[in-house]
């Protein structure tokens, strides 16, 4: 027999935070995939909002792309706000 | 600071077959050697997918191929990816050597490995080795325990128990998925369980007689466990680590109901505390044999732990778990099963008798007291529950064509 699809967990803890990635399952539906995320992963009050995403959905970046693609945002101090000289006589800026 | 550092050489990739996909990228490496190669591989650039290269602005030489991993592969998994096992093959050996150079390189800086990173196939194996094993151990632990959901002494003992066997289940679940991101099919993992092949602690190939042995079980097994398991918690795979994180934070729980229930059991009468006395005399050598043989004989160890799969060796967490119980049985009134337990103010540590490795390598080849019922129940519940899961697979197959929708 095939194993059941693969699912992603995320889940929204209580304080007002995005979604975060917990793990995975496998279940053979949503609404099973729903439940079963309950159970795995939100046995001690980790959550107010669970999502499952079936894993083949997800596109990712390869890890080998991590240079190219960030690696151009190192050199770009310019872009933080510490990068400027803000005379000691000037506020609010 | 400097906007960029004066020996950076630019480097600009144009990817050939997604033309919407060029980057220029700025590749920190010192080119005086003019090795692109080597510096292409290290970034895990895929040069069969570059069509130019500009090496300070011009256009460079040819550049061999070489293997490498995928460049943007488009569809891939997050969790699950099984990794690049077809690339080694291409690989030269001088190549190879190098990766693996640099693989090591970044478990020595502490760098987590994590799914779709470049790893040497004997690293992956370990892992899938290990992990699957930890998970077999907490869903075959469930059985031991499970005897006496329906036997507790009480309703808060048994809402207790269950909600400590709901926790083993869950953890077998992390580790089955941190096991499965490594390639390793599900259904092939709990096969090779229910063939023999795979391996589960040996602890839980011992009978659960009384109620004091739910005690013992939880204070000495789950605390024999923790100790394994903490420095899990900063093993180099990523999702082996993060797994072991979720249950280091329960298993405490585990460890203290355990313990509750001894104590409870010595304040009792004569025969409750016998009981509790006989319990740990039965789990007292199995829970030592719970780190694994002595580091001498141990086969893996020291390639684990250059890996960072593990962290201390079985012989310094065996004396660890040793000093800390000690003092737990002393303050229940029992005493550990061990004439030679002694204190030594020399080394600061207990010293202890000689451990029957001879009962250890017998339960582990399976002829330990309950090795065939645990594997049987085991093999009952999945082919029992067959009929379940592929009624489910097919009704959520119906549910998807019929959504609205979808096609």
């Amino acid at each position: 027999m095939k194993d059941w699809p693969l699912w992603e967990v995320f889940i929204r803890s209580r304080h007002g935070l995005a979604h975060k990635h917990v793990g995975s399952l496998h279940a053979s539906d949503a609404a099973l995939a729903l439940a079963n995320a309950r159970d795995v992963y939100t046995r001690r009050g980790e959550g107010v909002s669970i999502w499952v995403v079936r894993s083949t959905d997800i596109i990712a970046s390869a890890p080998g792309d991590k240079a190219i693609l960030f690696d151009p945002s190192e050199d770009k101090v310019y872009r933080h706000p510490t990068f400027y000289e803000v005379p000691d006589e000037i506020d609010n800026l | 600071m400097a906007a960029c550092e004066p020996t950076r050489t630019y480097l600009r990739c144009v990817s050939a077959n997604r033309p919407l996909l060029s980057f220029v990228s700025v590749i920190r490496s010192d080119f005086a050697n003019a090795r692109p190669n080597t510096d292409l591989m290290t970034h895990n650039i895929d040069v069969s997918l570059i069509n130019c290269i500009i090496f300070r602005g011009e256009p460079s030489a040819v550049i061999p191929r070489i293997a490498g991993p995928s460049f943007m592969t488009g569809k891939t998994l997050m969790h699950t990816q099984p990794a690049h096992t077809e690339v080694e093959p291409r690989c030269s050996a001088e190549a190879l050597a190098e990766r693996e150079q640099a693989f090591q390189a970044k478990i020595d800086a502490d760098i987590k490995i994590e799914p779709k990173d470049w790893m040497p196939q004997a690293y992956r194996q370990s892992l899938v080795r290990q992990i699957s094993q930890h998970a077999h151990s907490e869903i075959v632990g469930m059985l031991p325990e499970g005897n006496w959901l329906t036997r507790a002494p009480s309703l808060r003992r048994k809402l207790i128990l269950l909600a400590k066997v709901q926790d083993e289940a869950g953890h077998g679940l992390y580790l089955y998925s941190a096991a499965e991101t490594l390639g390793a099919s599900r259904e092939a993992l709990i096969e090779a369980l229910h063939a023999g092949q795979a391996k589960y602690s040996s602890i839980f190939n011992y009978p659960t007689l009384t109620w004091a042995d739910v005690g013992a079980i939880g204070w000495l097994v789950d605390g024999a466990a923790l100790i394994n398991q903490i420095p899990l918690c900063r093993c180099s795979y990523g999702p082996y680590a993060r797994a072991m994180r979720r249950i280091c934070k329960e298993e405490s729980f585990h460890q203290r109901q355990g313990y509750e229930i001894m104590l409870t059991l010595c304040r009792g009468t004569a025969a409750q505390k016998r009981m509790a006395q006989d319990a740990l005399n039965r789990w007292w050598w199995p829970s030592l044999m719970m780190f694994g043989p002595p580091d001498a004989e141990s086969s893996h160890t020291q390639q684990s732990m250059r890996w960072k799969i593990k962290r201390h060796t079985n012989d310094a967490l065996r004396q660890k778990f040793i000093d800390q119980s000690v003092s737990q049985a002393d303050y229940l009134g029992l005493t550990p099963p061990d004439p030679e337990l002694k204190w030594n103010e020399q080394t600061g540590h207990y010293d202890f008798g000689t451990i029957d490795w001879s009962e250890f390598w017998r339960v582990l080849k399976g002829e330990g007291p309950c090795n065939r019922e645990r594997i049987e129940a085991r093999r009952r519940a999945y082919d029992e529950g067959r009929w379940v899961r592929e009624a489910a697979l097919v009704f959520g197959a119906k549910q998807t064509r019929r959504a609205p929708g979808t096609d």
